[in-house]
């Protein structure tokens, strides 16, 4: 996908807990996978497998309830932990297209940035309520209006925050990063030119 | 105006800002891994986009790659694939690859540093988290993600954010059996596992600068733990004792030159930080881990915290005690262990063999029975002047098997990973649920000694005080 995103809509899908790091989301073993095709098949697995098995409640993305879903509802400090993008791509591919959640890893905000899948950050209590909301009225449309900061919810608002330049980078299309780069090419070359070269002992397999 | 070197280094290699506090950065060195960069090569080879600079791009396989002792046995065909991958990607495009088929080789983050290609004032971008270990020489060194490799590769710059700065002194001298995985612990322990989002931490202080290389490569590298993109400390006469005459680093002609260059990047005495703190190396003692988070962790021979003092982390705590089968009040000491593991990018370097061997050198012990003590060398150089001191003899001589180079038990990519609720004692730097292979396996991390002494004991034991006679079967 390319182009500006302005606002996403669609349906909930809370995940309740903090600190749930990329290596839940998208276990090591799959990142032996040479491409991202299919990665949103072992989303969670391991997680919704030990759901299954205890035959509890269903892990949320297991949910009936949640199956059209494409808002992701999350607490703190979501997607820590290691940098695979594996993880932001698995949960695209899956359907996601926005996530709400308290705080973020730092490298996964970013990694979500660049395949332009937006993070807001909402307050806690803001994070609470919409985690109820998503469970009581699980068809409810929720739209996350980047270009406003604002998160709708039926009769309800909550403020998203976004820093300033992300918000830019997705209303204006340039999260999309690589043509950005490069339209600067020849600037970057002069740049690299005042920088030491790396000492080619040489080039090739050493 | 006086700066920090993150500012320093960052406005050096500003193209430009594309958006509010997005820079587009060039970036000296591209490190590259098997992991994080097939789909970046594909994508490059889908848009007919040459490498923009290949002689500023480096790779290793560590995660994938076997360290049984036969680097062409995998652990399954994926593997196999992916490594052979990078293979291809890197001489289609002429990027040196430390190949382990061939000799040099390790983890990334031991190699580039051991081979001189780490030098002060770069900016270094490497499609892997622990990326901030290079920032040990004073560098901004930061993990990305897939599509940020492709950005690299292509344009050899990335858009980044600029972040603020936290200055973290440790200041005195560290007590006997403690160590900078401990300070790094500690840190982290205090400030919380998302206590660094938003900052570039700063690492100086009496401690830190009389750290070595290796020991500033294991605080940077946990900065990342700490919740910080990147760590750094300031480049000193330290470092350039640790570059001289290394393979990539500048040659008689132009060492004068680079090195007052380098001394410059350090921070300014009047540099404004957005934040200050300091810790005390005499409050430090031996760390572990008692929960699935680097940041639930207690001194050794501390009781684990009471879950009132979790305060909003409270369910957080309490999942990671049900997990662990753990409890409040309860101690880390005495708890068995079935795998020790000595390795990693965080503590896989020689001076970490070197303090094991000093270790099992103050007693006739051997590894307990029913524990398989592995000590997993970063790098093939570290693994080759860990022989020349005979430390192979050594811990052979007391049941740890030396093996291969690469990143082993780290991160269960390989051969190498717990097996169902196997409980592994881990020098590494991560204790995530399922990280080291077993969605059920249990790790606590601390010091290579650490693992050492809970490898003797059998159990988790204080490195501190070995206790005669317990465990050991010689
Ligand atoms: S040793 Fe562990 S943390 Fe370091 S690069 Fe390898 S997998 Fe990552």
């Amino acid at each position: 996908m390319t182009g500006p995103i302005l606002a996403v809509t669609g349906c909930g899908l809370p995940l309740p807990g903090n600190n749930i790091d990329t290596d839940q989301i998208i276990e090591s073993r799959y990142l032996k996978l040479t491409s991202f095709q299919g990665m949103e098949t072992h989303v969670f697995e391991s997680l919704r497998q030990m759901a299954r098995t205890a035959g509890a409640t269903p892990h949320p993305f297991d949910d009936p309830r949640y199956k059209e879903a494409s808002v992701l509802v999350v607490g703190r400090n979501f997607g820590c932990g290691s940098s695979r993008e594996h993880a932001p791509q698995a949960l695209y591919r899956y359907g996601i297209r926005a996530i709400i959640g308290q705080s973020f890893g730092e490298i996964f905000v970013g990694n979500c940035l660049s395949i332009g899948l937006p993070c807001v950050e909402v307050a806690a209590k803001d994070e609470a309520k919409l985690q109820d909301l998503c469970r009581e009225f699980p068809t409810q449309c929720i739209t996350v209006d980047i270009a406003k900061g604002v998160i709708f919810a039926g009769q309800r608002q909550f403020s998203a925050a976004l820093e300033e330049g992300r918000k830019q980078r997705l209303v204006s299309g340039s999260w999309d990063s690589l043509n950005v780069l490069l339209d600067a090419a020849e600037h970057t070359r002069t740049k690299l030119q005042e920088l030491p070269v790396i000492n080619p002992i040489k080039t090739g397999t050493t | 105006m006086a700066r920090t070197l993150y500012q320093k280094v960052f406005d050096l290699h500003v193209v430009r800002e594309v958006a509010d506090n997005q820079y587009q950065l060039a970036v000296d060195l591209h490190l590259v891994n098997e992991v994080s960069s097939p789909q970046a090569f594909d994508e490059l080879r889908e848009r007919g986009l040459p490498l923009a600079a290949p002689h500023r791009t480096f790779a290793c396989a560590d995660h994938s790659i076997s360290t049984g002792g036969d680097v062409r046995k995998f652990d399954d065909l994926l593997c196999e694939a992916q490594v052979q991958l990078l293979g291809r990607n890197t001489q289609e495009n002429e990027v040196t690859y430390f190949d382990p088929m061939k000799g040099l080789h390790g983890i990334i983050h031991v190699v580039a540093p051991e081979q001189g290609l780490t030098q002060p004032g770069m900016v270094i971008a490497c499609g892997d988290s622990h990326t901030s270990t290079h920032g040990a020489f004073g560098t901004i060194a930061f993990g990305i993600g897939t599509s940020q490799v492709r950005d690299v590769l292509a344009s050899q710059s990335l858009i980044a954010e600029k972040l603020k700065t936290r200055r973290i002194a440790v200041e005195g001298k560290l007590p006997s059996g403690v160590f900078a995985k401990d300070v790094a612990l500690h840190i982290i322990h205090r400030l919380g596992a998302k206590g660094g989002l938003g900052y570039a931490y700063e690492f100086c202080g009496t401690t830190i600068s009389g750290f070595s290389m290796d020991e500033r490569m294991t605080l940077c590298n946990m900065a990342v733990e700490g919740g910080a993109r990147c760590g750094y400390v300031n480049p000193d006469e330290t470092t350039l004792v640790y570059l001289r005459n290394r393979p990539y680093a500048p040659g008689a002609a132009t060492w004068e030159q680079a090195a007052a260059r380098w001394l410059s990047f350090a921070s300014d005495p009047e540099a404004y930080w957005d934040d200050e703190v300091v810790f005390h190396a005499e409050d430090i003692r031996p760390m572990v881990t008692w929960g699935t988070s680097p940041d639930q962790s207690v001194p050794v021979d501390e009781p684990l915290p009471d879950l009132a003092q979790a305060g909003e982390e409270i369910d957080g705590w309490r999942a990671a005690m049900d997990f662990m089968g753990a409890a409040s009040g309860q101690s880390v000491m005495g708890i068995p262990i079935d795998i020790a593991f000595i390795g990693s990018c965080t503590n896989g370097r020689l001076s970490d063999l070197e303090a094991v061997a000093d270790f099992l050198r103050q007693s006739d012990r051997r590894v307990a029975s029913g524990v398989r003590a592995l000590i997993v060398p970063g790098s093939r150089n570290v693994r080759e002047a860990a022989i020349a001191q005979g430390l192979d003899r050594l811990f052979a001589d007391r049941g740890f098997e030396m093996r291969d180079a690469g990143c082993s038990l780290c991160c269960g990519m390989n051969a190498d990973k717990l097996v169902g609720l196997q409980v592994c004692a881990s020098s590494s730097n991560r204790n995530f649920r399922g990280r080291q292979g077993s969605p059920m396996g249990r790790t606590y991390l601390m010091s290579p000694v650490m693992v050492a002494a809970a490898a003797l004991a059998g159990k988790i034991t204080d490195g501190r005080m070995p206790e005669p006679g317990s465990g050991g079967h010689k």
